[in-house]
């Protein structure tokens, strides 16, 4: 079928622009957890 | 954790059954064949990032008159949602327009402020990162995002107003549009899907933001010692 090829390349496109931007939320949420729990130590070693 | 990756797995399932659909269900359409099968993703992003935009609009709103940080957590995670519901646009529609014009992007009045509309949102978030103090960044940030909505009902309306290489609007057009009836089923089955995977982004978007005060607040109690 022609231009099949650019229909897939459209969805993929799409679908890995959605894929990553989820990945890039998950990652920074994994890195403010991590300051979360090392200021928390920092604070409770304060006490 | 267990239950939103059963929500991510859900959706995903319900993506790829649209897609099928949009695919195999849909019929070809006569004049531009195959391609036009970009029509479901294309239209359901836009659509979509709309909402995202409506959505941070009535954040903004409600920063402004309320001072409420969670209004402004609202405000930057739709708007960082919706600028990836537009990329997703701006990306389609020249694959979609190459073989049905002969030319990837044109600069005509759809185009240009859809365009425009990606960059305001970016703009948006760019200005955000230059502010350090939270409550002027908030209330910055809304005021500019108050302004950057103003281009939505420009991009909705662009194609009734002027002459444009876009194609008329085919749905809610008036007499003579509209969508074969297979056709308005995938549409609204894909767009139903995609306003999901918003909701799953905004959700997830507005956690890492409510994180992000916990995370400045312990810091000022840090430093505070």
């Amino acid at each position: 079928m022609k231009n099949l090829d650019s229909v897939l390349a459209a969805y993929l496109a799409g679908w890995a622009i959605f894929f990553v931007y989820y990945i890039s939320v998950s990652q920074r949420m994994s890195a403010l957890r991590e300051d979360v729990e090392r200021l928390k130590a920092m604070l409770n070693k304060g006490k | 954790m267990l239950k939103s990756a059963l929500r991510a797995i859900v959706l995903f399932v319900l993506i790829a059954a649209t897609a099928y659909l949009a695919f195999y269900y849909a019929p070809v359409e006569k004049t531009m064949g195959v391609i036009q099968k970009i029509f479901y993703l294309h239209i359901s992003c836009a659509f979509s990032a709309f909402v995202a935009f409506g959505t941070c609009f009535y954040a903004n709103l409600r920063y402004v008159f309320t001072r409420e940080p969670k209004a402004d957590w609202l405000g930057v995670s739709a708007a960082e949602v919706g600028l990836a519901f537009i990329t997703v646009v701006l990306i389609t529609g020249p694959i979609w327009a190459h073989p049905v014009w002969g030319i990837w992007w044109t600069w005509d009045a759809r185009l240009t402020l859809t365009f425009v509309l990606g960059l305001l949102y970016l703009s948006y978030l760019l200005l955000r990162s230059m502010i350090e103090e939270p409550d002027k960044r908030a209330l910055f940030s809304a005021l500019f995002g108050i302004f950057a909505f103003l281009d939505v009902p420009l991009v909705y309306f662009s194609i009734r107003w002027w002459r444009t290489q876009h194609p008329q609007p085919v749905i809610l057009g008036g007499a003579g549009s509209g969508l074969e009836p297979r056709m308005r089923v995938s549409y609204l089955l894909m767009w139903g899907a995609l306003t999901g995977l918003l909701i799953l982004l905004l959700n997830a978007r507005y956690k890492l933001e409510a994180l992000r005060a916990s995370v400045e607040d312990l810091r000022r109690e840090a430093e505070a010692r």
